[in-house]
């Protein structure tokens, strides 16, 4: 089991991940112009759907049937399908996509504040059983979240918690994976001769894991919570068994359920609900795509400490 | 030192406690439901491993673990085939536009299984489906994505869309991280450019690799989402024991079979687990010899 247990052996690798964005690639003078043409070729294959659903968003039901779907109809109207997204029911959907931030938000920062904490007390400091407890920790990265949750679903219908937003927030905070890549992180990351000053200084452990630790631990800190966050908003599992009430629905079990509609409402060009469909399925990408975008330096680095350390 | 060493535990306390409420204990209670059958008469009573006996010769839910076994051993090596090869090509230094395409190709990461699955869905359907679409114009036979003998391969393909951006960066961050001269060294060598990632950066490649392996092999066995979502758009073709996870889902809401549901959970949770070892294991033993 080498292969799964960090050991300190790993140590030295994070810091030339850290600094890797920074050092200049090998300037290497020769560009490939057929291997960059293949790569395009795939890229177009991955942007593809993404752009059919930026085409589809501009059209009526009418529209999405009788214009080839990958251009635009003579009478593009995203502004018309936005409002009447925004508008069906009540406003339902800004309720969804009010949930979702809310529970993405809430788990991903309880999720990496939860994984700091324990990584670092498991990284800096020895106490009797750490090694068992890390190890039952690890072994659980292993268990699938969806075989835990209808069992999760069991438990919580016999504690109240069922239908509440608990439901959602309380089962995205234990990130075993996440424990386990703050402590490789925080192994390196935190050097003991900055703690040892601190506390020669009189300052408390809690002072020194909030005002020093955190902000050493930035990218790796950032990593689990983008992830936390990318793994809460795309649930849709969970959700779709513990929720039944639409008003606490996420954008992704909301969306779903207009899809059914659609569906039973005959997927002839008389169902008024397609369009909603598609317009809601584009506004609930771009958030996370520009959360990524904007955050890549950190997550990219995170990520490497993590896939690389083993 | 004595406040320090009780600071650890008080770090790592506020997540084993969570740990503990939300992990270990589902899997208890699923453990201790499974040993029950609700009847008609005489209520809820203990059966021993009588669930699991019923279980094991369910022709339903072996063939949904025999699915995804099946969807495990196609679209996982695809994916991970065109991971490394496109992490590869980024980390060759050859390309043009390199960080458009890389994050271009990241990109179906951020969008929701619900929604590449609608999406997906919509593109494959024969209604407005820009490939039934094309093949109108042209007048040749619309390809058929959503028919039984095409379900699996579609499946399969949102998934690989899904995920193979994921694993190219965790590969390609593994790349950067290989020391720049032992490249310089081997080019000194006369090692070209195929010899240098066959000889030195597959093999560094490796723990990132079984990394993305397991994960893989959690993901695919617990498929849930795209079945659910095409199931509406192909009732025909998906049936409510598709794969494992669909059929406990079914089991628990729409059967009620609460204890059989449970069973059904522990028993994929323990062919995940038992799958998982065996990739490692296999990793290892070939390291070793």
């Amino acid at each position: 089991m080498t292969t799964t247990t960090p050991t300190a052996a790993v140590a030295p690798v994070a810091e030339r991940v850290h600094s890797a964005p920074a050092k200049g690639r090998r300037p290497s003078a020769r560009r490939s112009t057929p291997l960059t043409i293949a790569m395009l070729a795939a890229l177009a294959y991955f942007l593809l759907p993404l752009f059919w659903l930026l085409i589809a968003s501009t059209k009526s039901t009418q529209d999405l049937f009788d214009s080839f779907g990958l251009w635009f109809s003579h009478a593009p109207q995203l502004l018309t399908n936005i409002t009447e997204t925004f508008t069906q029911d009540d406003g339902v959907f800004l309720h969804w996509l009010l949930n979702t931030v809310m529970y993405a938000v809430v788990s991903a920062l309880g999720a990496a504040l939860l994984a700091a904490a324990g990584g670092y007390g498991f990284a800096k400091f020895r106490f009797r059983g750490d090694r068992a407890a890390f190890n039952l920790v690890l072994g659980a990265v292993m268990v699938p979240t969806t075989a835990l949750a209808i069992p999760t679903y069991l438990l919580f219908a016999k504690a109240g918690l069922v239908n509440t937003p608990w439901a959602i927030i309380l089962p995205s905070l234990v990130n075993p994976f996440g424990l386990y890549l703050m402590r490789v992180y925080a192994q390196d990351a935190v050097p003991d001769s900055i703690l040892e000053a601190a506390r020669i200084d009189g300052a408390g452990e809690a002072r020194i894991f909030f005002r020093i630790v955190l902000r050493l631990l930035g990218p790796g800190l950032v990593t689990v919570l983008l992830f936390t966050l990318v793994a809460t908003w795309n649930n849709y599992f969970l959700p779709l068994i513990m929720l039944n009430d639409p008003d606490l629905y996420p954008i992704t079990v909301g969306l779903a359920s207009w899809a059914a509609q659609a569906q039973n409402g005959g997927a002839g060009a008389s169902s008024d609900m397609l369009p909603l469909v598609v317009t809601g399925s584009l506004i609930s990408v771009v958030p996370l795509v520009v959360a990524f975008l904007m955050l890549q330096r950190y997550w990219q680095s995170g990520l490497a400490a993590g896939g690389v350390k083993q | 030192m004595s406040r320090q060493r009780a600071a650890g535990p008080l770090f790592v306390a506020p997540f084993l406690v969570l740990f503990l409420l939300l992990f270990l204990a589902p899997l208890g209670y699923a453990a201790y439901l499974s040993l029950f059958q609700e009847r008609l008469i005489g209520g809820t009573v203990f059966v021993g491993l009588d669930n699991y006996v019923q279980a094991l010769g369910d022709s339903q839910f072996l063939g949904g673990v025999g699915r995804v076994a099946l969807f495990f051993l196609i679209q996982v090596p695809v994916m991970l085939l065109l991971a490394l090869l496109f992490a590869l090509a980024l980390d060759s230094g050859l390309l043009r536009l390199a960080r458009v395409i890389r994050l271009g190709i990241f990109v179906p990461y951020a969008v929701p299984s619900v929604v590449a699955a609608l999406m997906w869905g919509y593109l494959y359907g024969p209604d407005f489906g820009p490939f039934a679409q094309l093949s109108r114009t042209l007048d040749l036979p619309a390809p058929h994505f959503l028919s039984d003998g095409w379900m699996l391969g579609s499946l399969a393909n949102i998934v690989t869309w899904e995920f193979v951006g994921y694993n190219m960066i965790i590969l390609y961050a593994a790349l950067r991280t290989v020391p720049q001269d032992l490249y310089e060294a081997a080019a000194m060598d006369g090692a070209g450019a195929w010899r240098i990632a066959w000889s030195i950066k597959l093999p560094a490649l490796r723990p990132a690799l079984l990394l993305t392996l397991l994960f893989s092999v959690i993901g695919s066995f617990q498929l849930f989402n795209e079945p659910n979502l095409l199931m509406k758009i192909a009732p025909d073709v998906i049936s409510s024991s598709y794969t494992a996870n669909l059929y406990a889902y079914s089991l628990a809401f729409t059967g009620q079979q609460v204890n059989y549901a449970a069973t059904v959970s522990f028993l994929l949770g323990l062919v995940i687990v038992v799958a998982s070892y065996a990739v490692l294991l296999t990793a290892n033993r070939r390291r070793t010899s």
